[in-house]
């Protein structure tokens, strides 16, 4: 690649050519204001607070789309760019309600952050914009407030070219602009998979997650109710970031000592659950293979995926594993087997669970999971409103003592921990399907060749002369790529394949920390790998609490049971929902 | 796809072959955009999607280029359009009063059609004969100097 030199704030860098000046400069510790910018993701100079000075350029340039040249001479910082940016920043505040002391994201805004940062103490323009668009509450995990939005774009780039879902796009023009399905519908009319992704990169209240917290609290507050939470595998690797934390911390006890200090009657993992999902799914692939089923099979425990293959693929449904998440298998689990241990009505339980997504709301809501007989899955919070909860209530998870998850549907292993990353599912199914076929105990379980954060992962794991071919994609333009060679016929030998909805995996789930990043991403799932190693069991089918779950209750992997309680079924959905019939 | 229920009369056919033209070709949609416009009278709903299939673009990206541009339009238009004048003279020479009274008439506001797609109301700046304030034009007709009262009248001549 071909090198440039140019000159920034008098001093020299040298770049790979094709680097941006905004990029320049960070390499050599110079930081220019952005606010519409995500590297890689949106990259158009929207906001134009990253301006800076060119020797010979005849106004300032948008430093984020300008590419680095040879001999170029740029300042960043001077009396007439500081004033610029001033302006800049008042314009886009004229069109902006000050709402922040009541705003969702108060205190965490970077429109705020930057506004401070420059110094704006004053408006001198007056709001000319007469267009107030309504708040859209129509989906259950996903708000718009369009009269906060400050037309970025990142959520559009994000949903247009990471996930490729398209569900909202910028419409009219000037003040009439709107971000949000075509025609304008709400989010639930549109083909939106709930990912949240767009709340993750929201610089402002424009688009967040549907808060739960007050029905969370109303349950904990009501003696008649026996509530029970259910954590994400991801969870335990974030919920240390909004204490301060550095992203990757483990926190499991802390977490469930938190959680107990809240107030609920049992702490339960999501884990456990993730275990018994690869027993159910492990035993689903191996049915497939000696019975000619469909081929290959397609995990199903991410909702943002199954809503997205329902719409865009629906022709490939038969591909999907049957299995519920591990969300929805606890649910329904809490409300038979557990309720009937502990002596409990299941009317009187409220199962809530703690999410790294936004789309888990959606997926506790729909029609059919309500197999224990009641709503399975009552309250889905996000890491986010779990933080935010336990901020309320005064607990700073950080400085908790370490506590242990509740019996019985608390006691997991490594290969479950390992579902919050992408290849995890993967990794922990074929631990299990590799001893369960050969009988032999596997060697090395670390199959390293599906971790990380490349969007698609490939590997062949020879189960004794059974050579067993699986993919793994994450991020749903890395899904849309395997989807397509699918129907192209072109997965024809292949066995397995893992999706997550999120880039990275549910460690990125569009209900974490905002701000979510590569490098963020790439701590937590170090630290979720942590997790696994220290686990004293670390392969789904030696978890005794699972064991005991078949002998005492579903009988064996596939049962009626099992099948009633833990499987589940899809829906074929348009592609054009807007248009209706 | 059940195509078109709900529009005017025209050559399905040969619109689905245009589109089909530019299969594959994103760049294209400003061209079959106007051609469906053109050939419809507004840009259907159905029509969109399909635009979005054939030229590999999202619905979303269809309707926000469609809605940018003034020119076109996601309702049906009436047999006869009706463009009221709201530029300077015809506005201090009471445009006001004869759009009030025809969207008395016709019973729908500027920029709607009527229920029996008779009629299409739209309201513009300058049509560049201002010293015939109030104007208004009906199809091809030109009326000058337009009495609020004389409303009905004229449009009792179109069928």
């Amino acid at each position: 690649m071909a090198k440039v030199k140019l000159t920034i704030d008098n001093n020299t860098v040298e770049v790979e050519q094709g680097t941006s000046v905004l990029e320049a400069a960070r390499q050599i510790g110079i930081k220019i204001p952005t606010l519409c910018y995500l590297k890689e993701i949106n990259v158009i100079g929207a906001c134009r607070l990253c301006i800076v000075k060119v020797q010979g350029a005849r106004s300032y340039m948008a430093s984020c789309t300008l590419p680095a040249a040879e001999g170029m001479v740029i300042w960043t910082h001077t009396p007439g760019l500081r004033q610029a940016r001033r302006m800049i920043m008042e314009l886009i505040l004229s069109d902006h309600p000050m709402e922040c002391l009541t705003c969702m994201r108060h205190g965490r805004c970077e429109l705020q952050t930057m506004a401070e940062s420059l110094g704006v103490r004053d408006i001198r323009f007056q709001r000319v914009s007469k267009t107030m668009y309504e708040k859209d509450e129509s989906s259950p995990s996903i708000i718009r407030e369009p009269k906060k939005c400050i037309y970025c774009r990142r959520c559009v780039s994000v949903c247009n070219s990471v996930q490729t879902v398209h569900a909202i796009g910028p419409q009219l023009r000037g003040f009439n602009t709107v971000i949000a399905p075509p025609y304008n519908l709400p989010l639930d009319k549109s083909v939106c998979v709930n990912c949240g992704q767009c709340s993750l990169v929201c610089p402002v209240g424009a688009i967040y997650e549907k808060d739960d917290t007050d029905r969370a609290w109303a349950a904990l507050a009501d003696p008649s109710k026996h509530v029970v939470v259910q954590t994400a595998p991801a969870t335990r690797v974030t919920m240390g970031e909004a204490f301060g934390l550095p992203p990757g911390t483990p926190v499991t006890g802390r977490m469930v000592a938190a959680l107990r200090r809240l107030g609920f009657d049992r702490v339960f993992d999501t884990d456990f659950t993730a275990d018994l999902t690869i027993i159910e799914e492990g035993n689903e692939l191996l049915h497939r293979v000696k019975n000619g089923g469909v081929l290959p099979q397609i995990t199903s425990c991410s909702p943002g995926w199954i809503k997205f293959i329902e719409h865009f693929y629906p022709e490939l449904l038969d591909h999907l594993s049957s299995a519920k998440s591990p969300q929805q298998m606890f649910g329904s689990l809490a409300k038979t087997f557990y309720a009937q241990k502990a002596g409990i009505d299941p009317k009187d339980i409220v199962v809530v669970s703690i999410m790294p997504c936004t789309a888990k709301k959606y997926e506790a809501l729909r029609p059919e999971m309500e197999d224990s007989g009641y709503r399975d899955v009552d309250i889905v919070l996000t890491s986010r409103e779990l933080g935010r909860m336990l901020k309320e209530a005064c607990i700073d998870l950080a400085n908790l003592p370490d506590e242990e998850y509740d019996d019985p549907l608390g006691l997991s292993t490594g290969a479950a921990a390992i579902f919050g990353a992408t290849g995890g599912v993967m990794e922990a199914a074929l631990r299990t399907v590799y001893e369960v076929v050969t009988g032999e105990t596997l060697g090395n379980i670390d199959l390293v060749q599906v971790r990380g954060l490349e969007g698609i992962k490939e590997a062949t794991i020879d189960l004794k002369g059974l050579p067993v071919k699986v993919l793994v994609a994450h991020g749903l333009k890395h899904a849309r790529a395997l989807m397509d060679r699918l129907k192209a016929g072109e997965l024809k030998d292949y066995h397995f394949i893992e999706v997550m909805c999120c880039p990275g995996g549910c460690i990125g789930g569009g209900g974490q920390p905002i701000g979510t990043n590569s490098e963020m991403r790439q701590l937590r799932i170090d630290g979720i790998y942590k997790v696994d190693s220290a686990m004293e069991y670390r392969k789904s089918h030696e978890n005794p609490a699972v064991k005991e779950l078949y002998e005492q209750f579903l009988g064996e992997p596939l049962s009626e049971k099992s099948h009633h309680l833990l499987h589940t079924k899809y829906t074929g959905r348009s592609n054009h929902p807007e248009i209706g019939e | 796809m059940s195509c078109c229920q709900d529009h005017q009369h025209y050559d399905r056919e040969v619109l689905a072959g245009f589109i089909e033209g530019y299969r594959g070709q994103p760049s294209g949609l400003i061209q079959v955009l106007s051609k469906i416009q053109q050939t419809t009278g507004f840009l259907p709903k159905d029509l969109m999607a399909t635009t979005a299939e054939r030229l590999d673009l999202s619905l979303t990206e269809v309707y926000g280029t469609a809605s940018f541009y003034a020119f076109f339009t996601f309702r049906p238009r009436g047999r006869h359009g009706i463009t009221l004048c709201n530029g300077t003279a015809c506005y201090v020479k009471g445009a006001g009063q004869v759009l009030d009274s025809l969207e008395k008439e016709l019973n729908i506001r500027a920029g709607d059609t009527t229920g029996d797609r008779k009629y299409s109301l739209d309201v513009v700046r300058c049509i560049g004969c201002c010293a015939l304030a109030p104007v208004i034009t009906i199809d091809e007709d030109v009326y000058a100097g337009v009495d609020p009262e004389k409303v009905p009248e004229i449009l009792e001549k179109y069928e």
